[in-house]
């Protein structure tokens, strides 16, 4: 079970003045149970790079593989691997169209053809998983607030059960909490499901906590591809694209200029305070 | 599929022709698409025919774009080319129950399609090498004296604007809803009319509800800075003619003269 591109190029209205290199010769493969962060500046191709996943975009040049298979082979059912490969655009909450929420996130499932019943149980399930409650069954889904909306939508994509899922950005325009317990669920899904997740995501904060594998693209290439931990070190490549390491890593390195004994590739806050050395 | 639609887009480029000032083409348009109800016989469509290849040439504009354009009629002109067809009385060729296949009506139908054919790409040839607020400033300034008889030009003229502005926006959210559908499995290429009908709620719902999202957003952003339609408005460019606006008119002038020339031929 994995992703695979090899040589992926992608270029935007070809043979146009607008003409446009998006992806450059990307070579990536996502295993099994990974949780996958994928990070970059804006424009540098993360939309357009986690779109090849499930098929919505066909490669200008090169290949994209799922479990061996070419996905724009000949009989190759693209239909099935959307099913099974789930992505949750940016602002996902934009797509609700039902009058109800339950009947909006069984859109999905019915989509795969389960019997109305099947599909109301996996609605009920998703909702239950992202905290959504029975009293909101048959509320309409434009009367909730942003956060609760982009819950909805998220149990969408939940519903069918994917076996790889891909946000992008789905924590953007989010207060702290709403963005933590979206975060949350994802750690708890990707450990009780035992899915692959690759998270799309501007915070260095929220990559650092939660993903074992970060990916860095810059201008349509892959700049680095390591754990974070790696990557941080190379915290002035990463400002030199419009990026940075987390709050705390310079922080620890500020200590330790200053000539304490700590560890200064700490990440997290959690990693810092046993960095610090001291007996608290 | 929505890359297809053509009508409205600005190519960006420099010619001579992008250069001219937008009260000129949208003149020079309309002379167009009335020189081609005036002419009547081949001359007066050689003339036409040519007068729209060279400003093609000028525009610089490739071919292949403007032509893209027709894609969106082709239905039209298939329907009213048979119609002209089969239904004009005149000297029978073919005969097949009612339908009677003459002479006029290959004449007719000839003519009727390359008619439509020239009126769309000599409109969008406009809107090809004029951006939309161009556009809409020349209308504004040429249609000024409608003001007079209180018609609230400058207003219709802003609406128009912002519709043009927002068919690629709207065109692009299109095809994001699409794609987010298409990730829940949506299907809309497969079934019957009705069930293809019925794919279509969910792109329309989102659709209709970012649109009216859209515009009091935009509502909001223009009350924030003041504005309060047309009366005492100066404009950052205002619209002043240069020589090759002249030159341009006298071109049309010619041009009208030559395709009326031409039906006495």
């Amino acid at each position: 079970m994995s992703i695979k591109l090899e040589n992926v190029n992608y270029i935007y209205e070809d043979g146009t003045i607008n003409r446009f290199r998006a992806l450059k010769d990307i070579n990536l493969e996502v295993n099994d149970g990974e949780f996958v962060g994928l990070i970059g500046h804006t424009g540098s191709g993360k939309s357009t790079l986690i779109q090849h996943f499930n098929g919505l975009v066909k490669p200008t040049e090169g290949v994209v593989s799922y479990n061996g298979e070419d996905i724009f082979g000949e009989k190759y059912n693209r239909k099935n691997l959307r099913l099974e490969v789930g992505l949750v655009f940016q602002y996902p909450e934009h797509q609700l169209f039902e009058a109800e929420v339950l009947q909006d996130v069984a859109f999905g499932p019915r989509n795969q053809g389960l019997s109305e019943k099947e599909a109301l149980i996996k609605a009920k399930e998703a909702l239950a998983l992202v905290g959504i409650g029975e009293n909101y069954y048959n509320k309409s889904p434009f009367e909730l607030s942003g956060g609760e909306k982009r819950k909805v939508a998220i149990a969408g994509i939940l519903a069918m059960e994917p076996k790889i899922l891909i946000l992008d950005e789905p924590t953007a325009g989010l207060d702290p909490k709403g963005r933590d317990n979206i975060l949350e669920l994802l750690k708890r899904i990707h450990g009780e499901r035992k899915i692959t997740v690759i998270l799309v995501s501007h915070s260095m904060e929220d990559i650092a906590k939660y993903v074992d594998r970060m990916i860095v693209m810059n201008k349509g290439s892959i700049m680095y591809d390591d754990s974070p931990k790696k990557i941080f070190r190379y915290h002035k490549e990463l400002e030199e694209i419009g990026l940075a390491a987390p709050q705390i890593t310079y922080l620890m390195q500020r200590l330790k200029e200053s000539g304490y004994d700590v560890d200064e590739n700490a990440t997290t806050i959690e990693e810092a305070l046993k960095g610090l050395n001291i007996n608290a | 599929m929505l890359k297809d639609i053509t009508i409205g887009q600005y190519y960006r480029e420099n010619s001579i022709i992008h250069r001219l000032d937008p009260r000129v083409k949208l003149f020079g348009t309309m002379v167009f698409l009335v020189s081609l109800f005036v002419a009547d016989n081949i001359f007066g469509y050689i003339i036409a025919t040519l007068a729209l290849l060279g400003v093609i040439k000028l525009s610089r504009v490739p071919f292949k774009f403007i032509v893209r354009g027709l894609k969106a009629i082709v239905i039209l002109l298939l329907i009213s080319v048979s119609f002209n067809l089969f239904t004009t009385p005149g000297t029978i060729i073919w005969k097949f129950g009612i339908l009677k296949l003459t002479y006029e009506g290959i004449y007719n139908a000839f003519f009727m399609a390359v008619r439509l054919i020239y009126l769309i790409i000599g409109s969008s040839l406009m809107t090809l090498t004029t951006t939309p607020n161009d556009l809409t400033d020349g209308l504004e300034k040429a249609l000024g004296f409608l003001n007079k008889i209180k018609i609230p030009v400058h207003e219709i003229a802003m609406m128009m604007s912002i519709a043009l502005r927002f068919i690629p926006i709207l065109m692009e959210e299109t095809d994001k809803i699409m794609k987010a559908q298409r990730a829940r499995g949506a299907d809309f290429e497969s079934g019957g009319v009705l069930r293809r009908a019925k794919s279509m709620v969910p792109i329309l719902v989102p659709l209709l509800i970012s649109a009216f999202r859209r515009a009091n957003d935009l509502a909001t952003a223009m009350d924030a800075r003041c504005y309060r339609g047309g009366e005492g408005r100066t404009k950052m460019k205002p619209l002043r003619y240069k020589k090759g606006d002249g030159i341009a008119y006298l071109v049309y002038v010619i041009y009208l003269g030559l395709i009326v020339g031409a039906n006495y031929l």
